[in-house]
Formats: structure tokens, sequence, C-alpha cells
């Protein structure tokens, strides 16, 4: 193990532009919906923060990882289909409700600002670069997502039931977060990636604490659902791609 | 030693572009350059003459940074620098420590209230930031909204003089 040869930078980076990018799309789907405005700007101000690092490592990724069939950041995103993405599970799920929205946002920054914080001593700098403001845009999000779901945990009656319910059902994709595969050890021997078995401590105390505070039940072990970063994804995945690439399979090359 | 007469040239070409760029404004907060703001990081010339600008994103997903390099483009072409080239560096990141304080007080007189210093110190994950407000000083301020009408702002509103106001976030 060990090889950390440009295929697999490629994918380490595509990994984590992927998983940025489908949670951005996933907020952006609020526009219009919001419980409330200031709710419509922070669900939209997250997205855009998400899709602009998504971006940022996008672009950075063909530079430097010598991409094979030329293509450039918006054919990555507008021209693959579902089995060549690599993002998480669980930030292709659908919204759901807004505690769904809530409680996937705490899983997801809970563990993007340890890998952040991690990435800021990446070998490749320009990586190194982006981390360093990412980690302080997840530091915001999870401040705001940790809030709401102390105010729907310790709410009323019903807000404690929905977001329990969000808690518990979306907890199975959880664990894939943590797991060290191959490309993942390669990055980490290389100096490029994460060791995702502290992020996983970091990660527990972080939602232990904010579900605890909420007045929310942490969920006993569970079998884990795999297979988001090889390509394997859920029905929910092409359902959104076919949204967010409609324009450009229909008009192939249409610019703004 | 002695500069060439084409050194010399070359000297001034750059100094002229510097002058240039220190007068363009960011499009969403016209008060305040890019120098001002910290987004302008460096103007050097290649050693064909092209004069290279390097810029750094602010937040992630501002949208005025392609509007930003369309200005920079367009501020030197006016000044007749035909041969130039604008390059993104994402490295070190932009913090608002950056922020001058010269430009804080433009904010501040601009209605927005600046950033805090010491943008490191946000690992508290409940806690909550004195903001004055920019209007009538006052410290009596509440949050409305950690995002407010730009990626860079958040939404208060005094408690004193009673006027909303937005707040340059800290990052």
């Amino acid at each position: 193990m060990g090889d950390f040869d440009a295929n697999t930078r490629f994918e380490h980076l595509l990994r984590l532009a992927d998983t940025n990018l489908i949670l951005g799309h996933r907020m952006s789907e609020w526009i219009g919906k919001s419980p409330i405005l200031e709710e419509e700007l922070a669900l939209t101000n997250i997205g855009l923060d998400l899709i602009g690092q998504a971006r940022a490592l996008y672009e950075h990724a063909v530079a430097v990882s010598g991409e094979q069939s030329n293509r450039d950041a918006d054919d990555l995103v507008f021209l693959r289909d579902a089995p060549e993405y690599k993002n998480l599970l669980l930030v292709e799920r659908e919204n759901g409700d807004f505690a769904h929205t809530m409680v996937r946002q705490l899983f997801y920054s809970a563990f993007a600002v340890p890998v952040w914080e991690a990435l800021t001593r990446s070998v490749d700098t320009e990586v190194a670069g982006i981390a360093g403001r990412a980690e302080k845009e997840s530091l915001y999000h999870l401040r705001h997502a940790s809030e709401w779901i102390l105010r729907m945990g310790d709410g009323t009656e019903e807000s404690h039931r929905r977001a329990q319910e969000a808690v518990n059902a979306l907890w199975m994709y959880t664990g894939e977060m943590f797991d060290m595969d191959d490309v993942e050890t390669a990055a980490l021997e290389a100096g490029h990636g994460v060791d995702l078995t502290e992020v996983h401590e970091e990660w527990e105390n972080t939602v232990r604490e904010v579900l605890t505070t909420a007045t929310l039940d942490y969920p006993e072990d569970c079998w884990m659902l795999k297979g988001g970063r090889t390509g394997k994804h859920t029905e929910h995945l092409g359902h959104l791609l076919s949204d967010m690439q409609f324009l450009q399979r229909a008009y192939p090359g249409q610019k703004w | 030693m002695v500069a060439t007469p084409i050194q010399s040239r070359a000297d001034e070409l750059l100094e002229r572009a510097k002058a240039v760029l220190d007068q363009v404004c960011d499009p969403e907060i016209p008060v305040l350059t890019i120098r001002d703001i910290g987004i302008l990081r460096d103007v050097r010339m290649d050693k064909d003459g092209t004069i290279e600008v390097v810029i750094t994103p602010t937040y992630s997903g501002c949208p005025a940074m392609g509007m930003i390099a369309i200005e920079v483009e367009l501020a030197l072409a006016k000044a007749g620098i035909d041969a130039h080239r604008v390059s993104l560096r994402h490295s070190p990141p932009w913090t608002t420590d950056w922020i001058s304080d010269d430009a804080r007080e433009k904010l501040r007189a601009y209605g927005i209230a600046p950033p805090n210093k010491g943008s490191n110190s946000k690992r508290a994950l409940f806690s909550n930031e004195v903001i004055a407000c920019p209007k009538c000083g006052s410290g009596d301020t509440e949050k409305i909204s950690e995002f407010g009408s730009t990626a860079c702002k958040a939404h208060y509103r005094c408690l004193s003089c009673r006027e909303p106001f937005d707040y340059f976030k800290c990052i």
C-alpha cells in the first residue's frame, strides 16, 4: 500500500469535492421553501460555501492530477453519472423535513471541521489553503446546525420527536465517513490525507455533546451502510443529478 | 548598479499597474478597495513583461470573485496595460484579520460592523460575540441571523437605536 499516484490523488480530491458539491446542491433545493426568511438566507449561504469549496477542489484536481480525459471542473460536475460520483451517502439523502436537514448538517459539519483542520497540514499547500478557509466556514455551519438541534430537541414534543427521528434515520449513513480504505490510507501516508480514526473520536464527542444538550438520545451502535466513496450510491443521487445536470445534458456545451 | 532604460521602463509600468489596481473597489462593498480588504495579494512582472495580478478568494463561495477578476482586467486594459494575467491563489487562506484598520473604519462609516479581530478563537459552539452597532456605537445588539445578504455578512439589530445592520463575519 501507500502508492499515491496521480490517479489516487485525483480520486482523493474528487471524494472531498463531490461530498461538498452534493450537500451544497441539497441546500439549494431549500430555496423558496425554507421555514423562515433568515433560514432561507442561511441554507443558501451554507450551500454557497460548500459549492465554493468543491469548485476550488475540482479546479485543483484537474490542474495537478493529470485528469485523463481532459475534463474541466464543469465537465466533472455536469457530465458524470452516479457511479462516477464519490460523495458520502449521508449527503445525498433527500432533505426531508427541516429537522432532517439540520441533523444531516450537524453530522456532516462535525466531520468536516476536523477533516479540514487536518488538511491544513497537507503537503499540498493549495489544499492546505482551501482547507484553512473551509475549516472556519464549517465551524460556522456546525454552530448554526447545533443551535437548531438544541432548539428542536429541547423545544416542543413535536420538534423533539422529529429531531430524534432524523437522528435515528440518518445514523446508519455516518459510519462510512471514518472508513480508512486504500485511497484514504495512501493519501494519509503520502501526507495528503487525514487519519479518519482520529476524526471519528472528535466527531463522536461533538455529536454526543450537542445531542445530549438537546435532550436527544445518542443512538446505539448499528449496522452501517457504505459505498459512496467507491461509487455505490442510493437511489437519491440519480434523482439529484437528473435535476442538477439537466441543462448540460439537454443542451450540451451551453454557456450562461 | 545603474538601471538601464529598459529596466526603468519596466519598473515604471509595474508602478503604474499597482497604482491602477489600488483604485479597484470590491463590487459588493464599494467603499473598500480590493487591497483594503486583502484580496489583492501580489502584483509583479514576468520575464516577458506580463503583469501578473494574484488575488485570493475571501469566502469559498463568494460570487463576487469572478466579477473582481473582470474588474482587475478592465482597469488594467483601460490604463493601456494589455499584457496582464490574473491568477487565483488559495494559500495562505484569506482571513478577516487582513482587513486593515483604516478599512475597518471605512466599513463602520458605511454602516457595516467590522469583523472582530482574532479569527482563530471560534471553537466554542454556543458562544455569542459582542458586536457594536455601527450607527450609535452601542454594544447592546442582538443577532437576527448568522447569515445575511452576502456570503461575508451576518444580520444584527441594535437594541439602543433600533437600527438593523450587517456584521462582516469573522473568519
